[in-house]
């Protein structure tokens, strides 16, 4: 019997591995997205995201190495398993050479080990985890749009400038919340402020009253919310409902446009947050918006805007190389300035992470908004350095040697 | 300050408070489902959708016809009822004889389908529904502050579960309506209209989940995914309370969102899982609910 499937496996094998490296060899570049695209956090990229990679493989014209581009869309569902399976699908039967990452840190933390080990550069753009250039870096991961250490840096800083030095915590209860509490709690130490607590809701939770119930009773001045996409939304509303915005300086310490779009700037005016990118920064990123806006009818997201940029940059490197190889395209993309609509002069440091201006971003009072998604004032401007640190991140195994 | 086992009495009073508003929605919405489970014996995986159509009714009115959130209130839950009578006459009649499964099947995917289109339609992101002005505002309780709109929703939910219960319990209609269920040969023998009474009652069960939405929209965003993490907890609740026990579903709705307020306090990571814990411990001692019969 053993005998038997032993044969059998050595006639079926080669079989499949000449199946495969036809399809991999094939006759045109596959790019991929995973990325949620049905639950909590489907508004941030989600078919917005999609729709930005079609706009840079339009810019490109369409062709790279004399093959056509294709773009491939799967929707992992906030689900690791199923984000790294379809990855490394997509690397062992359709010939992936580059695969986008949108929401959920935990899904991204997976599919930069399938990275490593299937060799494809991955750019993660909509997680925020600092680890996946921290002690989950691979040679083959770049972290584009913004990160858990840039966020804190950014808005923590900005409120306890203004006094807000006791903080209290609402954390989305998985890698991404808790790595975001983690960065803020060290900047609001290190200033000078103290944490009075931390509450870690279920990623999906849609009443927030029991947590800011706790977080007025431990009368902290500051509401931290480590979260993100509907979870956000919900508890800044439940947030306003229970008067807690009279009394605490709510923090978001990650908003996207598509969250104060959809909560109105009645109940989110007054709230600081950072952000990447924004449509109405100059002339550049409004041309964007409104290419964008064409084909969506809403304006882009910061990490939508990466989306594009990432696409137009490793499709750009592959062009001048004339080659998709992963180790040559990273070393290049490693090397070069990175200079589009999405930043200026962004360079990506060893440990994988894209270093670029940050903004921190004051939500407009309806009556300062003066037509529509004219939401946030820029209240102030970091360079990637203060943003992310100077140094590479010495957690990163690639850093270290 | 007084404590409780550690734990100030202030935050436990206002958790129980809390936990009466959710355990509010969980007995409404396990409500419809009793009802609809109870007399035509479907489990009606929509219920959530429904819920969330309710809710998006509410905004829509508002938004493109000036409906203003009391007619809504009316308004809503007849539209989407007369959705579910739709439903009802074009698909679910054809699954009765049938296993409950496929009844089960269908209903999962009218509310995948529901919830597709509407995140087609208005993103995954939602919508703001504001709180009406009269209930704005909220009482000084002493251990907290509670908004008045909340204070509302339990007002208005037991009402209506307490009239539902009469209309089954104590009136002719309810008779028959249970007499239906019981023999629905028989009474159809005694010249009643039972197909029009099982149509009926799933139209009803429906637009109770739409009313429940309709309350839900100023307190959460309105967004295609709000039922359906809703409805498992509430699955559960009709579960522990016994399945097609309309007073079992009101009684344990309440008191698990009370349950789940005080989890919040003690342990919060668990606050999503401790119903069904409940529920598992439930069906091991009493496999019929609590005020289910065998």
């Amino acid at each position: 019997m053993l005998l038997k499937m032993t044969i059998t496996a050595l006639w079926v094998l080669p079989c499949l591995c000449a199946f495969t490296q036809v399809r991999a060899a094939g006759d045109k570049v596959v790019i991929g997205d995973i990325d949620d695209l049905s639950g909590v956090y489907a508004d941030v990229q989600g078919q917005g995201g999609i729709e930005a990679i079609n706009m840079a493989v339009a810019d490109v014209g369409g062709t790279v190495l004399g093959k056509p581009i294709v773009v491939l869309s799967a929707d992992h569902q906030n689900k690791p398993d199923i984000g790294a399976s379809k990855f490394r699908e997509w690397a062992d039967q359709d010939g992936l050479s580059m695969l986008i990452g949108g929401s959920n840190t935990g899904v991204s933390i997976a599919m930069a080990k399938v990275a490593a080990a299937k060799k494809v550069p991955f750019f993660a753009i909509g997680a925020g985890g600092a680890s996946l250039t921290g002690a989950d870096c691979t040679r083959y991961s770049i972290h584009y749009a913004y990160d858990t250490t840039a966020l804190a840096n950014g808005t923590a800083t900005v409120i306890l400038g203004q006094g807000g030095k006791s903080w209290y915590f609402i954390t989305a209860d998985y890698a991404f919340g808790t790595q975001l509490q983690e960065a803020a709690t060290r900047v609001v130490t290190a200033n000078g402020g103290r944490v009075l607590g931390a509450v870690r809701a279920p990623l999906g939770t849609t009443d927030y009253s029991s947590f800011l119930l706790q977080a007025q009773a431990s009368g902290a001045q500051v509401l931290g919310l480590a979260n993100a996409g509907t979870d956000f939304s919900n508890s800044l509303k439940g947030a306003n409902e229970f008067g807690l915005t009279k009394t605490m300086i709510p923090a978001a310490l990650l908003a996207f446009i598509s969250d104060i779009h959809s909560l109105t700037l009645q109940t989110a005016q007054g709230l600081y947050l950072t952000t990447a990118w924004y449509w109405d920064l100059n002339e550049e990123t409004r041309e964007f918006g409104k290419r964008f806006f064409a084909k969506m009818h809403k304006e882009p997201t910061m990490t939508q805007a990466a989306y594009y940029s990432a696409t137009l940059q490793y499709l750009k490197t592959v062009k001048t190389l004339k080659s998709n190889d992963p180790d040559l395209v990273m070393a290049e993309l490693k090397k070069a300035k990175i200079n589009d609509v999405f930043t200026k002069n962004g360079y990506i440091r060893d440990d994988g992470l894209m270093v670029h201006t940050m903004y921190v971003m004051q939500v407009k009072t309806p009556a300062e908004s003066k037509y529509p998604w004219d939401y946030y004032k820029v209240i102030k401007v970091m360079s990637g350095e203060e943003a992310d640190g100077q140094q590479s991140d010495p957690t990163c195994p690639l850093v270290r040697k | 300050m007084n404590t409780v086992f550690g734990v100030p009495l202030a935050a436990i009073l206002g958790q129980l408070t809390l936990g009466l508003v959710n355990g509010s929605f969980y007995a409404l919405l396990s409500l419809g489902l009793a009802v609809i489970f109870g007399l035509l014996g479907v489990v009606n995986f929509a219920h959530g959708a429904f819920y969330m159509l309710g809710a998006f009714a509410a905004y829509i009115g508002l938004q493109t016809f000036g409906v203003n959130y009391w007619c809504a209130l009316l308004l809503a839950p007849l539209t989407v009822g007369f959705l579910g009578v739709i439903i009802e006459r074009l698909f679910l009649r054809h699954l009765y004889r049938l296993d409950p499964l496929y009844g089960l099947l269908l209903t999962f995917g009218i509310a995948l389908i529901a919830e597709g289109i509407m995140r087609g339609a208005y993103g995954a992101s939602g919508n703001s529904y504001p709180v009406p002005d009269v209930l704005r505002g909220g009482f000084n309780l002493g251990f907290m502050v509670l908004p008045i709109y909340r204070a509302w929703v339990v007002l208005a939910s037991l009402t209506v579960c307490g009239m539902t219960w009469l209309l089954i319990e104590r009136t002719r209609l309810g008779a028959m309506l249970r007499a239906a269920t019981e023999n629905a040969r028989l009474v159809q023998a005694f010249g009643i209209n039972v197909p029009l009474m099982v149509m009926i009652t799933y139209g009803a069960g429906v637009a109770l989940a739409a009313l429940a939405g309709v309350l839900a929209a100023p307190v959460t965003q309105v967004q295609p995914m709000m039922g359906s993490s809703l409805v498992i907890v509430v699955f559960a609740v009709v579960v522990i309370g016994g399945m097609g026990s309309i007073f079992g579903a009101i009684v344990s709705g309440l008191v698990l969102g009370l349950i789940e307020g005080l989890t919040k306090v003690v342990y919060p990571e668990a606050s999503n899982i401790v119903v069904f814990v409940i529920m598992a411990v439930v069906l091991i001692w009493r496999p019929a609910g609590l005020f289910g019969k065998e």
